[in-house]
């Protein structure tokens, strides 16, 4: 975590999803940056997002393995509906039924250090 | 004016060099100058690319140099491995310098920065070992470079019907290349699509073990300087024909995830516009192409963004015998990245130069004009 990315990771740990908003043009964008590409405001907001998304691309992750982790490990990107793309992971699933284009929904999962990250189930 | 590599020195490519990256460099250095015929005081140039160890600063003092009148480092980590023959070219064209070296250092496999190995910790700025990229990938398990590429992989396997055979295809050609390269980790060791295809899985479905590139101690380096001089020196000249970089809004390291569509390397198909439209050189006309192999998907990606094929037929390009010395492309004839080593893209410029001067392992007929390009920077090569 960065000074520039705080708003993501302190949301999160609130269990809120969120992304930057440009509040001169309203352009949302992420990863968090300091300015807005379009229109070079440095002035953003957190914008509270659905959590609502689409499994844009995703692998299946056996080596090498880390002790933090368990495996295999199931990497995404996730396409939220508000136009932005996230890494995460999908949970509550079967590797053998994870599809490109499958509907997902946010669920935080805790973290050291009371933080949260943001991961994704199969929307119900 | 343009520029010419006169000379090219590499260290042995191992899994334990035994001696820092610093050390390494210093010994391809020395061996490319006396390649090209050159003393240390005649460089007045240094050009590198991110996430490399060795400073300029410790580089001068060791290996000699006396005054430095242009350096640059090229971003993109390894994807800027090519660009570091646009940027010496532009230092000896401007005037700035006139004998430029090139360098690479890396101990992938017995340094403390293993990419084969999972990265936990962002570094806070891009100069040496990563970036801040890293925090959006790591708290998810997301740790390597293979796991970083493989959700681009996978994408483009689903888009285009492409299957890990197809993949395992383009390995077999880059390990028959290796099997006769004594400088290759494959040297002597033949590898079959049935090998390919029982190879564990690092990141299903798009990359098993024999997918990757090796993880490599070494360092290879360049010494460029202008034509015109070249024609005094010893070695036979390879002249940089044409060099390009691209770098997208958006785009990332390795970690490239925010590009509309990942199952297109659009930064390779910048690449091709700039360097093909703009010089005049024919994608035709190529002799043989060193594409940037980290990963078996992205050469297949890189082939058809490139335009050597349409979207979608780089898996055809490749099943039909192009790669192949007797091909319309023969590509990475030392083995590739995976097949040779990893010194991050600039043993793929060493592979050139050789096809270039005839001295190649597995040398093409009559070569005159090379590609070398790792996703959005690249150059031609052509023979003197």
């Amino acid at each position: 975590m960065t000074d520039d990315s705080a708003v993501f990771w302190d949301a999160a740990a609130e269990h809120r999803l969120v992304a930057q908003r440009c509040t001169a043009c309203g352009s949302l964008r992420h990863p968090p940056r300091p300015m807005c590409p379009h229109c070079h405001s440095l002035d953003a907001e957190a914008m509270e997002l659905s959590g609502r998304g689409t499994l844009y691309s995703y692998a299946v992750l056996h080596h090498p393995q880390h002790p933090a982790f368990e495996y295999p490990v199931l990497a995404a990107l996730v396409d939220l509906d508000e136009g932005v793309r996230l890494v995460s992971n999908v949970v509550e699933v079967d590797p053998a039924d994870i599809a490109i284009g499958m509907r997902l929904e946010v669920t935080f999962v805790p973290t050291a250090g009371d933080r949260a990250v943001p991961v994704f189930s199969p929307a119900g | 004016m343009t520029a010419a590599i006169v000379g090219v020195g590499a260290t042995e490519f191992s899994r334990q060099a035994g001696r820092t990256e610093l050390q390494l460099a210093c010994e391809a250095i020395r061996d490319a100058l006396a390649d090209a015929g050159m003393k240390a005081a005649d460089v007045d140039g240094i050009v590198s690319y991110t996430v490399d160890p060795v400073e300029e600063t410790e580089l001068v003092r060791s290996v000699g140099f006396q005054e430095v009148g242009f350096s640059s480092r090229v971003p993109y980590g390894g994807g800027g491995s090519m660009g570091t023959l646009l940027h010496a070219a532009a230092g000896i064209t401007s005037g700035a310098a006139d004998v430029v070296v090139v360098y690479r250092a890396i101990r992938a496999r017995s340094g403390s920065s293993r990419f084969g190995a999972p990265k936990t910790s962002p570094s806070p700025t891009s100069g040496h070992s990563g970036t801040t990229a890293m925090q959006w990938c790591m708290p998810y398990g997301v740790l390597t470079p293979a796991s970083w590429m493989a959700l681009n992989a996978t994408r483009y396997m689903h888009a285009y019907g492409v299957t890990s055979a197809d993949f395992g295809r383009a390995v077999v050609q880059l390990r028959a290349y290796a099997e006769t390269n004594p400088a290759a980790w494959g040297y002597k060791r033949p590898m079959t699509l049935e090998d390919h295809q029982s190879s564990r899985w690092i990141a299903e479905p798009c990359i098993r073990l024999l997918d990757c590139c090796q993880e490599t101690d070494g360092s290879v380096a360049l010494v460029i300087t202008s034509h015109q001089r070249a024609a005094d020196l010893p070695a036979r000249p390879v002249v940089i024909g044409a060099a390009a970089t691209a770098g997208l809004f958006e785009q990332e390291i390795a970690s490239d995830h925010y590009r509309p569509d990942l199952a297109v390397m659009d930064g390779s198909v910048a690449l091709g516009r700039r360097l093909f439209d703009r010089s005049g050189f024919r994608r035709d006309e190529l002799d043989a192409a060193m594409i940037y192999d980290a990963f078996s998907p992205i050469l297949l990606m890189q082939i058809e963004a490139l335009g050597f094929c349409g979207r979608g037929e780089a898996k055809d390009f490749v099943a039909d015998g192009n790669l192949a010395l007797d091909g319309s492309l023969p590509t990475n004839t030392n083995g590739g990245l995976i097949g040779e080593g990893y010194i991050h893209g600039l043993n793929l410029v060493l592979e050139a130069v050789r096809q270039l001067r005839g001295t190649a392992v597995n040398q093409v007929a009559d070569a005159r004009q090379v590609l070398v390009t790792a996703s959005r920077t690249g150059a031609i090569l052509t023979r003197d």
